[in-house]
This record gives structure tokens, C-alpha cells and sequence, in this order.
């Protein structure tokens, strides 16, 4: 197991990879593409308009500006609520992409009509211009150099903007950055990254070229004959991106799932197994936490996805922690079948929290239990991903059931992050998840929940009613994985997708094989 | 008696919150003669020019060109009637000289042909050789060079009125006295109806068939070259002083 990339484990990995990552570019250049077009035909008349009213130039400039200053990630947060433009999927990504594409095209064709030498305007009304022809013959033309260089900061933007999207589902090389972080691969963030990277000079080199032959110098004819190559092109990738989008998006069923390494694998599991049902699937995994998945179910923009029923009870449904396993359950799918959702039976595995120290540790200290751990509390630091903080079922009432006494507050960070923080002794004490194939790979300890504190976490499938009732081969499908899946399974699953980093979808096809 | 080309009506005209530039102000042009106006700068010379093809309306009074009042005119038709050339030329730099002086030609959808033969004929009567002019940009051409496109540009769809701003304003002395001389053998031939605004004195005697001096908003002269230089009145004899004492 390596962390470092090499060049050798990067280069095996994109021939490995080829067909993904061209799909996957494919669609970050759609995403781009379509995003810097719809940017381009809202900003630049915007900027025809508020060029010649200098009251209403300051303030559009001054909201696009603030726009611009919204972090991404927080932004897509913004929208996942909002009817029509937000959600999860491509087109709240486009929504996010087209609002920071808005700005630099607004500045730069503003900038260039006003830097138009006003004795060339007055001519050109002297002359019997109309104030349209006046825009098309003259103002337009002379500003276009400046509006490309603005399309080209928008677009360039735009290719780094758009691997965020990944966390909302839209696809793209960011679908990369996030399974390599979620699985700690430096190789696999790598083969987003580099790819990203690659495009964002490709498509500044290509506008740089075309800004230089717009420049005033240019005859006509080839500006013209630059701005048609460079339509055509625009017009290829819109055209392909519409049709690959027509074919995806018709009667396929849309799996969703969080955003690591057990839920990745747990969405292609669904996936594939029911594309061995015959039936069409489309992919939105990697989509960040619980409530996202949630939000995207309820919305209709995934139809299912594995949730965890102590997950869905206390995070979800915001009920109280309840221990028995099948009374949990049946309250979940009580709670769900209220809301439009089905939940499907449990697949077999309860993916516990469960309490990690160091292997040397426990063996040096001979801890068994988490009673074990408060002993040793006062010495040690812990760490915990976001949402452990925040739970009903986190680390607040775990420290009260156990009497835990940290010196200092626990460092949070990215779940995935927590296990290697703890290997590498810049923690103590960590809650992962029970079937972390990490747990076997970097020699960590479970501690057990002697106190039975953390609710079962049984997973199972949730879908949303509308697909179980209209299409009854789906519901038969998944229900075939019930009851099918040990935490021995998962474990070994995610070992070989964390520490073998072997393919998911090779291991979950492998698998399905065997069953 | 024909119409007068152009003819100012007790003209009153103000910039928003300034002192008025025109007060019941009158003047008459008859068609093909050169009027050439002298004036200080923001003695209201260049408003007079603006007021004939609307790029700006007068506030009291009446502009009437043709026969018209400049109200009446649909301004873009106007304006294409009138030929325009303006101390900076504004030549659109994004465009060869033969397609700036095609511009109005091919606004008036002219037939291509047609637009061809008339871009190579102006050249050539601005002393530009086509063959060696058409094809070339504006910012590969002299300061001279760009008034001459400025002049064809303006003299494109054959107006019968033409306005110069200072043409020759940014021109050294020699280019000046040349192009003058250009002027004139061209107006001998196309006996346009012309007014030339300009602050120099010596160019107005050199150009206008008729010369009027402006001086806040009022016309303190206005006749013949030979009688304006014998003028009496402490303004124009002010003027006329700041001449060079050499005569040309």
C-alpha cells in the first residue's frame, strides 16, 4: 500500500481507467461547455445593457462579484434546496457554473465597449447607423477580443469549478478527486486532477487563439472564419452531450450513495445488480453526506440509494437512539413509507460505529473495550469526521455513556481522513465505520460498545415509492441482495477497494459472481 | 429661387445645466457652396455641425436641410444624406479602408459591384491609388492618409452635404496645405454643399467660399473671404491678427 502516487501506479491506473476517464471527461467538457455557453448568452447582453447605463453597470458588477466570492462547495450547499435549479445532479451544478461564468463575461464585454475610442462611435451614428447596427458592425466587433478573454477566464474557471460538481452528483473528473480522497489515493485524486489540469490549459491555449484572431487586426473574413471554427466545435461537444444525456436519462433507474468507499461500493453493488435484472441504470454516486442523499431521494433526483437504519432513525427522522435491531428497522420503514420512500430488507450487515485505537496500542495496553479507552482518555487525543460530532448518536453521548475525558476538543476532519490521522499517531482514538476495510489494512483495533451506546446500523436499501410501485422488477431485483451481504463481505470489499485499490466495479462484478 | 441647403432658424440650443452655446441663432448655406466657420474652441462650432445631421435637436428654432426641419427627418436617413468627417476620423479600425469606405454604401444594401467600383473611384479621388489602399488597415496609414479615408468615407452613398470638424486640425503644417489644395480640386468637381468648422483663420480664407466668424454663440462675420479680412470689428481684427504676419 502506497499513499505517495507513483508515476508508474498513475500511469496503470488511466490506461486502466481508459473508457471511465474519457467518459468522465467527456462529461466535465459538456458541463463546461454548456455552462460557458448559457454563461456567454446571458452575460455578454447583460454587459451590452449595462454598459450604456453606468447607474445600473456598478451594482451588476458588485452582485456578480459577490457571487464570485461564494466558495463552491457552499454555493451547491445553497441550491440543494431550491426548487427547479437546486438539487443534486448536472443541472444544479450548471446553475453554480453559469453564475461564476457570469461575471468575468459581464466585466470584460463592458470593459471592452467602453475602451471603444468614442470618435469611432460618433462616426459610426454620423453615418446612419441604427443603434443595432452600430452593436453589430462596430461595437460588438471591437469589444469581441475583450469578451473572449473574459469567456476564456470564465471557461478556464469553469473546468476547475466543475470538479466540485462531483459532489453533487454531476459526474466529471472531480468524480476522480472524490473517490481518491475518500479512499486516501493519491494516484486516483491524480487521475482527476492531472486530466482537470490538462483541460483547463487546453481550453486556455484554444481561447487564447481565438482572442489573438479576433484582435482588431484581423480581416473580417478570418475572423469570421475563427469565430465559425470555434462555433462548430462549441456545437460538436453540446450536441454529443445532448445525446449522451437523451440516452442516459431515459427509464433508468438512478442510484445514489455517499461519499466513501463502503457506499461507493454499496451503489455500484445496486447497480450492477440490477443491470443483471435487464434493467437501465444511471450512476450518481460519491454524493457527499446523509442529508444530500436524503434531499435527493425526496427530490426524485436518485430513486435509490443504502442508508443505515440507526442513520435514517436519529440523523434523518430525528427520533430518539433505540437499540434493538428490528424495532429500528421497523420504525425506519414506518417513518420512510410516510415520506414516499420504501425501505427495501436489510442487507445483512450492521455497519456500526465503531471506536478505533492503533493495533501497538491495544496491545500494549490490553484494551478490549471502550471502558478501556476512557481509562486511558485523559492522555490522548481524539478524532472524528464531521458528522460524528454533530449526531444525536455521536461523540457527545458516547462520552457521557463511557465517561471519556479528552484533554482538548476532538480534531475533526474528513471522515476517510481519520483512519490514516490515526495510523500515523497524529490521534489516538477514532470512530470509524465498523466494516472499514482500513481497519484490517493499517492494523487498527475495534473496541466493543460493551454499553450497547450506538444504535444498529443496519444496511439496507432505500428507494423511492413511486419506482417500487411503477416498476416491480426493481424492488424484486435489490430485494434478491437481502440478507446477502455479511459484514465480512463489506470488509472485504472495501479492503479491496481502500488498501488493493482494485477497481469497485471489479470487485462488486467478482462479487455478484460468486453469489 | 432654389431652397438654401441648410438653414438655421433662430436656433437657441444648451447643454444641460450650461451656459446656452446658441442664442436665436440664424444662418443660411446655399447648396454647393464651402462655408467655412472660424471660431475659438467652445465657441459653438462644432454643436452647429451636430445640429444639422441631429445628432443633437435644438432646444428653440428650427435646423432645416432640404427643405426640411431636421424633426421632420427620420435622423438615420438624414444622416446618411449627410457626409461626416471628424478631426480624429474615427476611421472603425477593425474594418480594411476599402470596407470603411463602403460602410453607408453597404448600409444602403448597394449592389456589391456597384460598392466596389464606388470604393476604388474615392480613393481615387482622394489621391489614395486603390490597388495599393483597399486592402490595407487603418493603423498602417499616415496621419494624412487617414483624413483622405475620412473624406471618401463620408463622400461614400454620394451625399449632398458635407460636415467637417476640424479636419485637418491634427495634421502637420505641410500634410495641411496639401490636403487643402486636395479639397479644393475635389470640391471644384463634386460642388458639395460644405461646411468646415475650424480655429484657424488662415485655413478658412484657404478653403471657404464663404467665411463666417463665431464668436459665443453669434455670428460676428459672415461673407466673402476678401471682405471678412477687411472687417472693422475688434473680434475679427483679433483673429485676424493671430494670423502668421508672412503671407502665404
Amino acid at each position: 500500500m502506497q499513499s505517495s502516487a507513483s508515476l508508474g501506479a498513475f500511469i496503470a491506473f488511466v490506461s486502466g481507467h481508459r473508457a471511465e476517464l474519457g467518459v468522465l471527461l467527456m462529461q466535465h467538457v459538456v458541463l463546461v461547455a454548456i455552462a460557458t455557453a448559457c454563461a456567454v448568452a446571458i452575460g455578454v447582453p447583460l454587459g451590452v445593457f449595462a454598459a450604456k447605463r453606468p447607474r445600473l453597470a456598478a451594482p451588476a458588477m458588485a452582485i456578480a462579484g459577490v457571487v464570485q466570492t461564494i466558495p463552491s462547495l457552499a454555493m451547491f450547499g445553497f441550491l440543494l434546496p431550491v426548487p427547479l435549479v437546486g438539487g443534486v445532479g448536472a443541472r444544479a451544478a450548471l446553475v453554480v457554473l453559469i453564475l461564476y461564468g457570469l461575471l468575468p463575461i459581464i466585466r470584460t464585454t463592458i470593459a471592452g465597449l467602453r475602451g471603444i475610442d468614442p470618435a469611432v462611435r460618433e462616426a459610426g451614428v454620423a453615418m446612419g447607423m441604427t443603434a443595432k447596427q452600430l452593436l453589430r458592425q462596430v461595437e460588438l466587433p471591437l469589444a469581441l477580443p475583450s469578451i473572449v478573454a473574459g469567456i476564456r477566464v470564465a471557461a478556464v474557471v469553469g473546468v476547475g469549478s466543475a470538479t466540485i460538481a462531483a459532489a453533487i452528483g454531476a459526474g466529471g473528473l472531480g468524480e476522480y478527486i472524490y473517490r481518491g480522497l475518500s479512499m486516501v489515493d493519491t494516484t486516483v485524486i491524480l487521475a482527476g486532477a492531472v486530466p482537470a489540469a490538462l483541460l483547463a490549459l487546453a481550453v486556455d491555449g484554444a481561447l487564447w487563439w481565438l482572442e489573438r484572431q479576433l484582435s482588431a487586426r484581423r480581416r473580417v473574413r478570418s475572423r469570421r472564419a475563427a469565430l465559425a471554427v470555434a462555433a462548430a466545435i462549441a456545437g460538436v461537444v453540446l450536441l454529443s452531450g445532448v445525446v449522451s444525456a437523451r440516452r442516459a436519462g431515459r427509464g433508468a433507474v438512478v442510484v445514489g450513495s455517499k461519499n466513501f468507499t463502503e457506499q461507493l461500493v454499496l451503489g455500484e453493488l445496486l447497480a450492477q445488480q440490477m443491470e443483471r435484472n435487464g434493467i437501465a441504470v444511471e450512476r450518481r454516486l460519491n454524493l457527499g453526506g446523509t442529508l444530500i442523499c436524503d434531499r435527493a431521494l425526496l427530490t426524485g433526483d436518485i430513486d435509490v440509494y443504502v442508508e443505515y437504519t440507526g442513520t435514517a432513525l436519529t440523523a434523518v427522522f430525528h427520533q430518539p437512539i433505540a437499540t434493538d435491531s428490528s424495532q429500528v428497522f421497523s420504525a425506519v420503514r414506518d417513518l420512510y413509507a410516510r415520506t414516499g420512500r420504501t425501505l427495501l430488507p436489510p442487507l445483512g450487515f450492521n455497519n456500526t460505529f465503531a471506536i478505533l485505537v492503533r493495533g501497538t496500542d491495544a496491545r500494549a495496553l490490553s484494551m478490549r473495550t471502550i471502558d478501556d479507552a476512557a481509562r486511558e482518555s485523559p492522555r490522548w487525543r481524539a478524532g472524528f469526521g464531521y458528522e460524528f460530532v454533530e449526531r444525536p448518536d455521536g461523540y457527545t453521548g458516547l462520552a457521557r455513556a463511557y465517561g471519556l475525558k479528552f484533554p482538548g476538543p476532538p480534531r475533526v476532519m474528513d471522515l476517510t481522513l481519520t483512519y490514516r490521522a490515526l495510523a500515523a499517531g497524529q490521534v489516538d482514538l477514532i470512530a470509524g465505520d465498523a466494516t472499514a476495510g482500513l481497519i484490517k489494512g493499517l492494523d487498527l483495533v475495534q473496541l466493543d460498545d460493551t454499553r450497547h451506546y450506538f444504535p444498529p446500523y443496519d444496511a439496507a436499501a432505500v428507494a423511492r415509492a413511486d419506482v417500487v410501485l411503477r416498476r416491480p422488477e426493481v424492488p424484486a431485483a435489490l430485494e434478491q441482495l437481502s440478507g446477502r451481504i455479511s459484514a465480512a463481505d463489506m470488509r472485504a470489499m472495501n479492503y479491496a477497494a481502500d488498501v488493493e485499490h482494485r477497481d469497485i466495479a471489479v470487485i462488486v462484478r467478482d462479487f455478484l459472481a460468486t453469489r | 429661387m432654389p431652397d438654401p441647403a441648410i438653414e438655421f432658424r433662430e436656433v437657441s440650443f444648451a447643454r444641460p445645466g450650461r451656459p446656452r452655446v446658441l442664442d436665436a441663432f440664424s444662418l443660411t448655406v446655399e447648396a454647393g457652396e464651402v462655408l467655412a466657420l472660424v471660431g475659438r474652441s467652445g465657441a459653438g462650432k462644432s454643436t452647429l455641425l451636430k445640429l444639422i445631421n441631429r445628432l443633437i435637436e435644438p432646444d428653440g428654432g428650427a435646423v432645416i436641410v432640404e427643405g426640411r426641419d431636421t424633426r421632420a427627418w427620420d435622423p438615420i436617413q438624414l444622416r446618411r444624406r449627410v457626409g461626416y468627417v471628424l478631426q480624429e476620423v474615427g476611421l472603425f479600425p477593425h474594418m480594411t479602408i476599402g470596407d470603411n469606405v463602403a460602410v453607408v454604401p453597404q448600409l444602403e444594401r448597394w449592389p456589391p459591384e456597384r460598392v466596389t467600383a464606388r470604393v476604388d473611384e474615392l480613393l481615387d479621388l482622394v489621391g489614395l491609388p486603390p490597388q495599393q489602399f483597399v486592402t490595407r488597415w487603418p493603423d498602417e496609414l499616415s496621419g494624412g492618409q487617414r483624413q483622405r479615408v475620412g473624406v471618401a468615407r463620408a463622400l461614400a452613398a454620394d451625399p449632398p452635404v458635407l460636415l467637417m470638424d476640424e479636419p485637418f486640425g491634427a495634421l502637420d503644417p505641410l500634410t495641411r496645405v496639401e490636403l487643402h489644395r486636395e479639397f479644393r480640386r475635389v470640391q471644384e468637381r463634386l460642388r458639395k454643399t460644405v461646411i468646415i468648422v475650424t480655429h484657424d483663420m488662415g485655413e478658412a480664407f484657404a478653403l471657404g467660399d464663404r467665411v463666417g466668424v463665431l464668436e459665443m454663440g453669434r455670428l460676428i462675420a459672415n461673407d466673402r473671404p476678401a471682405v471678412v479680412a477687411a472687417s472693422r470689428d475688434p473680434h475679427v481684427r483679433q483673429m485676424l491678427d493671430a494670423l502668421p504676419a508672412v503671407p502665404r
